[in-house]
């Protein structure tokens, strides 16, 4: 969930009115943000690098707001002060209009060159625009939170914002070899190639995170102008000569990516939100691109797009009788301009460019119940009348878990992931032998592969509790993870039964106990014939040699028992002798 | 004997007795071993309110070894004084008594003789004086005597430093009556024996009182561990609710039921590496659904279903990628996948709880892998009220009453709410779980009736234990701390800000000194009863020894008096015998003839040994 940043000050001035903390948080509640913090620069500062660092910084209050992941339109203050005036019916939504220029219309050609690279790009111009230094601030972090959430940190879409009067149209936007970009980048007093540009920004913790989108491609993308002047290489850097200001007044706005709707969606968030501060309010000058095929796009689209809900499908969606022209309006206080036609029950939706988020009535519903309050709606019980059953394997498990708890074992709950040494190496085994699941991105060692045993854990446990009075007598019924092609994902979960018994003793005979106990909880009777079950010598890695025996159980086998390996004692930091019973219980459903 | 003679002796002075009276005069009036009568002092204390003691200590002056001897036979001075005849005495001579080197200076020093070394036969000791006082003997005795008090503190001093007397810390008892004094103390019973039962001696046996601020002894027995118990709780209010539970037992899922079924984008951050735990192998599913895959590839890129859809390019690869699954709702998808295909639809209600998996790094309040529980509706008609009434009734059997709900987003559910709990202790709303209507662009697909709706909440188990009154099982007593001694994160997940961590570092600290106290008292305690238990014990330790000490002897005494009869018997039958071979051999030395005899002969010492 993206996180704005505001002035409260500012916020309260924008909004017409001040708030309390609380009640403000109230506000936010209601319609679906969250107050998340009231802090300040100073504070962060301090916090983050100690007090001396936050001397002199400003103490204005600022609050932080959380804001749905896909509400695009309120990560800015303009964008959140205009949807919670038009929330508390202070004004009416906005139309946005886009206007042809008089004069001649700005145009970006791309090039096929951008096809295998960013193959889409769209353009608009904000005219006459007017900043202060908090609109201009708010400006850039509109662009800072777009390129991180819907933008996927520019992989998607990235945005350039330039002087239009430093520049002339036509531009170019096509793909070259780095070696053949050169230009002034912004914030830089000489000119670069794109190459040495790549390496400056290696060491550049802002621009790092974004060199890969392009790195090892053989061409870079990047518009110019009509005179060969570089506007920017996205999605890394813009030019320095197009560099935007609080005195700007004509803005060129570029959004190249490889995903043409989020592009469209990001322009018209940028110019609905901003065109407020251009002299004629809400408009924006169309611009043209003409795409490697010769088709030629108008942009930005700023598309209201009509929807039709009936008023009793949003009644009984959320669980309310509200007329026809209540609802109406509800919607009309979430920026959805609505009204009443036809019947009388048919409710006319405007959505506009803003709200990208609305895809299917059901979101036109959710705003409904937004605007009429989620804690006003009458809470009913469904009449969904049904018989409960259990999964017969964690019904097993229940029963088995309670039992060996009552024999004196301890219940253990230990990670189903682990390193490959865990169920490997230090059993004795190649991971090979094991047909163990492997996680191909882990961040760290301790999650290299899904268990395939339950014993690791059990013996991490031990090793992490080594303070406790002996004997430890610890058990785990779960899950373990085995590579199986018959499956779907080709991998199955097998339901295991775990215990380890940790004494100066090795006490195979509590766990040979222990085993007799489960069996007789089973209802498997001792012996070879039909049903029941035996153990016989075996031998594995994991065991001490001749203190090893497998379990036969309903005719195949389900696990072994045994004293353990002191190699694997002290691969487990362990010092003293350890016996462990490890069966498969789902043969006993 | 707890009224042993010393005991009952105390008992009786202390019944003439004025006040009280000192367990080391006692002892010395007595004659025996002080720490035989605290002995005794504390077996009586054991009885309960028979006698009251009060530790004192005194210091004393006492002679050492040296001292003692000294006491006796004088000083070491005085005795080479004596042992010089009027005639004098070779200093060599004199040298070799025991108290010779040591004397011989301290009565130069003293005057009291002197040394010719123009003796003829070498150095020869004389008397100065005719008679000598023994100071230093004097006033050891007065030491002795128990009149210590009457050397001034640098005459003490002196004797200490050569080493004749000794300060020593006497611990002794001032015993006075108690509230129960009674001279006559029978023995008390620790505990009912089956003889006693069945003889039905207990009927006039004393027993002695237990001492119930004791600790008990904590039972031998396994346990369960506290989140499993909170699942088994969690499982038991679904299924009181009618809720069936839902297969979960596949961590490994592909990235279509995670994701791409539930009308996730493929583009959707939680999808990112960063996020989601992978898998290099098997890397992908090999079988997937494909009509409904298509459904489900037309209805992200296209759009349907009444939806604009999201309208990107749709990529199977991406679905078949497997991963650890994020979440149980990639169950609930496949349970709902399965009700679709069984026609007519009929209404279910699902629950799971299980784990799912998160790429993160562990710390406080992240964690790798955790429990998800969800619960699913599917039926006709299903509101947001529903949907509100059901979080109601489950949030109630927790012992969560107050519940509000906030707008939020989740890319399956439209509308979706938050749900908050009002937290008592920390005296705000928290977030106790997420909950929603399963959008339309995941059911339609799946081919369930248009009509129905599914309602659907989830929340975390390890949250649930911060958040839920009742749920937050104490169990007291020792658990385990599980999860590679990591248990802490695995609670907290919640705890972020720093008033609530303050808050609970005090707790702790309170925690820590309500139990530092506790220890004190439990300490005092067990010395208490120690104390009382030792003295008891080697009481009676004593009273068996010597009870068996006594048994043996008589049984040595008899064994010895057979032991003598029957040796006292063998020697007269070997008399006996003897006579009757000497007889024999002279009864066939006259019949026979001589040459006979020697085998005769070589007979008889053979029968003699066998004797």
């Amino acid at each position: 969930m993206p996180t704005v940043s505001l002035k409260r000050d500012l916020l309260f001035r924008a909004l017409g009115r001040t708030y309390t903390d609380e009640e403000f948080d109230e506000l936010c509640f209601e319609f679906g943000l969250e107050l998340d913090e009231i802090t300040s620069e100073k504070e962060i500062i301090s916090k983050e690098q100690g007090n001396e660092k936050a001397q002199g910084a400003s103490d204005v209050v600022l609050y932080k707001i959380d804001v749905p992941a896909n509400r695009y339109d309120l990560l800015c203050l303009e964008g959140l002060v205009r949807g919670l005036r038009v929330f508390k019916e202070r004004i009416k939504a906005p139309m946005y209009k886009r206007v042809i220029p008089n004069g001649e219309i700005q145009k970006l050609i791309i090039t096929e060159e951008t096809a295998k690279i960013r193959p889409y790009a769209v353009v608009a111009v904000l005219r006459n625009i007017k900043f202060t230094k908090d609109r201009y601030e708010s400006f850039i972090e509109l662009q800072e939170k777009l390129h991180q959430n819907i933008c996927r940190k520019r992989a998607l879409v990235a945005i350039g914002t330039h002087d239009l009067d430093t520049l002339s149209g036509p531009f170019t936007y096509t793909a070259k070899k780095p070696s053949d970009i050169k230009f002034k980048p912004l914030n830089k007093t000489k000119e670069y190639t794109a190459c040495e540009l790549m390496n400056i920004y290696k060491t550049d913790n802002h621009l790092k995170h974004y060199l890969h989108i392009i790195e090892n491609k053989p061409l870079y993308p990047v518009i110019y102008d009509s005179n060969g002047v570089v506007l920017s290489m996205p999605p890394v850097i813009n030019g320095h000569h197009s560099k935007i200001t609080v005195n700007t007044r004509n803005i060129f706005i570029e959004c190249t990516g490889t995903d043409f709707t989020k592009a469209k969606i990001v322009l018209d968030i940028i110019v609905t939100t901003f065109s407020e501060y251009c002299e004629n309010q809400f408009t924006v000058e169309a611009a043209e691109v003409v795409f490697p095929n010769g088709k030629l796009h108008t942009f930005p689209e700023l598309a209201y797009r009509k929807e039709m809900v009936r008023a009793d499908l949003i009644n009984k969606k959320v669980g309310i009788r509200e007329t026809p022209e209540n609802l109406a309006k509800l919607l009309t206080r979430m920026c959805l301009k609505s009204e009443v036609i036809g019947d009388g029950n048919q409710i006319e939706i405007e959505i506009p460019p803003t709200r990208a988020d609305i895809i299917h009535a059901c979101d036109i519903i959710e705003d409904a119940a937004i605007a009429y309050g989620y804690n006003n709606i009458q809470m009913t019980l469904p009449k969904t009348y049904t018989i409960a059953n259990q999964f017969p394997l964690n019904k097993l498990t229940e029963l088995l878990r309670h039992d060996m708890a009552a024999a004196g074992f301890t219940e253990a709950l230990t990670f189903a992931l682990c390193s490959q040494e865990d169920i490997a190496d230090k059993l004795g085994l190649d991971i090979s032998a094991t047909k163990a699941v492997l996680i191909s991105n882990p961040k760290t060692a301790e999650f290299q592969v899904a268990r395939t045993t339950l014993l690791p854990g059990l013996l991490k446990t031990i090793a992490a509790n080594r303070k406790m009075p002996l004997p430890l007598k610890l058990f785990e019924i779960s899950d373990i993870v085995i590579k199986d092609s018959s499956r779907d994902v080709g991998a199955r979960n097998y339901r295991h039964l775990c215990a380890v018994y940790y004494n100066k003793n090795p006490g195979f005979e509590i766990i040979h106990g222990l085993l007799d106990r489960i069996m007789q909880l089973l209802d498997v009777p001792p012996g070879e014939k039909k049903g029941g079950y035996v153990i016989r010598a075996s031998e594995g890695p994991a065991f001490f040699p001749g203190r090893c025996a497998e379990i036969f159980a309903r005719g195949q086998s389900i696990g072994k028992l045994g004293v353990l390996h002191p190699d694997v004692i002290t691969k487990f930091e362990l010092t003293m002798p350890c016996s462990c019973v490890e069966i498969n219980i789902e043969p006993f459903l | 004997m707890a009224d042993g003679p010393v005991a009952e002796v105390l008992l009786q002075r202390l019944e003439a007795a004025d006040g009280g009276l000192d367990s080391a005069e006692l002892a010395a009036e007595l004659g025996v071993e002080h720490q035989t009568v605290v002995g005794a002092v504390k077996s009586l204390q054991a009885l309960g309110e028979i006698i009251e003691a009060e530790l004192r200590s005194t210091k004393r002056w006492e002679l050492t070894t040296e001292g003692e001897e000294i006491a006796r036979e004088g000083s070491h001075e005085a005795r080479v004084f004596r042992s010089v005849p009027p005639e004098g005495l070779p200093q060599s001579e004199l040298m070799r008594l025991p108290s010779g080197k040591v004397g011989f200076s301290k009565a130069m020093s003293n005057k009291w003789i002197r040394v010719d070394k123009s003796a003829a036969d070498g150095p020869r000791v004389f008397r100065v004086v005719d008679s000598v006082e023994d100071e230093v003997q004097r006033r050891l005795q007065l030491v002795q005597g128990g009149q210590a008090e009457k050397l001034g503190e640098k005459e003490r001093s002196e004797l200490r430093k050569r080493k004749l007397l000794t300060e020593v810390n006497l611990k002794t008892y001032w015993v006075s009556k108690g509230s129960a004094f009674s001279t006559s103390i029978s023995k008390q019973e620790t505990e009912l024996s089956p003889e006693m039962i069945s003889s039905g001696s207990w009927r006039d046996r004393p027993f002695k009182p237990y001492n119930f601020s004791a600790h008990g002894v904590l039972p031998d027995s396994g346990h369960l561990h506290p989140l499993l118990k909170v699942r088994t709780q969690f499982r038991q209010i679904f299924l009181e609710m009618g809720f069936t539970e839902m297969p979960t037992d596949s961590y490994i899922e592909s990235s279509f039921w995670n994701f791409d079924a539930l009308f996730q984008p493929q583009q959707h951050p939680a999808r990112d590496q960063h996020d989601t735990f992978f898998l290099r192998d098997p890397a992908q599913a090999q079988q997937l659904p494909m009509d409904y895959v298509h459904r489900v590839k037309r209805t992200h890129s296209q759009g349907g279903y009444g939806s604009q859809g999201y309208k990107y390019n749709w990529k199977l690869d991406e679905a078949r990628k497997n991963l650890l699954r994020t979440h149980t709702t990639s169950a609930s998808a496949r349970a709902l996948y399965r009700l679709a295909q069984k026609k007519p639809f009929t209404a279910a209600k699902y629950f799971s709880i299980d784990r799912v998996f998160r790429n993160e790094t562990l710390d406080a309040t992240h964690l790798a892998e955790f429990h998800q529980i969800e619960g699913v509706v599917a039926d006709h008609g299903l509101t947001l009220g529903h949907l509100m009434g059901v979080l109601r009734e489950f949030f109630t059997k927790l012992g969560i009453t107050q519940l509000r709900f906030k707008p939020t987003y989740n890319p399956y559910t439209e509308p979706s709410m938050e749900v908050f709990s009002y937290h008592q202790g920390l005296k705000k709303w928290v977030e106790v779980g997420n909950s929603g209507i399963f959008r339309p662009e995941m059911l339609l697909p799946m081919g369930l009736p248009e009509n129905v709706s599914v309602i659907a909440w989830g929340l975390s188990l390890e949250r649930s234990q911060v958040s839920s009154p009742s749920s937050a099982t104490s169990s007291a007593n020792r658990q385990l701390m599980m999860l590679e001694g990591k248990s802490g994160p695995y609670f907290s997940s919640l705890d972020s800000s720093i008033d609530i961590l303050k808050k609970r570092a005090q707790e702790l600290i309170e925690n820590i000194n309500e139990s530092r106290q506790k220890d004190h008292a439990l300490m005092t305690n067990f010395r208490d009863s120690l104390r009382i238990k030792v003295s008891d014990l080697t009481e009676k330790l004593e009273e068996r020894m010597y009870q068996i000490y006594n048994h043996h002897n008589k049984i040595i005494q008899e064994k010895l008096q057979e032991f003598t009869q029957k040796m006292a018997k063998i020697s007269h039958l070997e008399t006996e015998l003897k006579e009757v071979c000497h007889s024999v051999e002279t009864m066939y030395k006259d019949l026979c003839g001589q040459p006979e005899a020697t085998t005769l002969e070589e007979e008889q010492t053979h029968k003699d040994s066998e004797c």
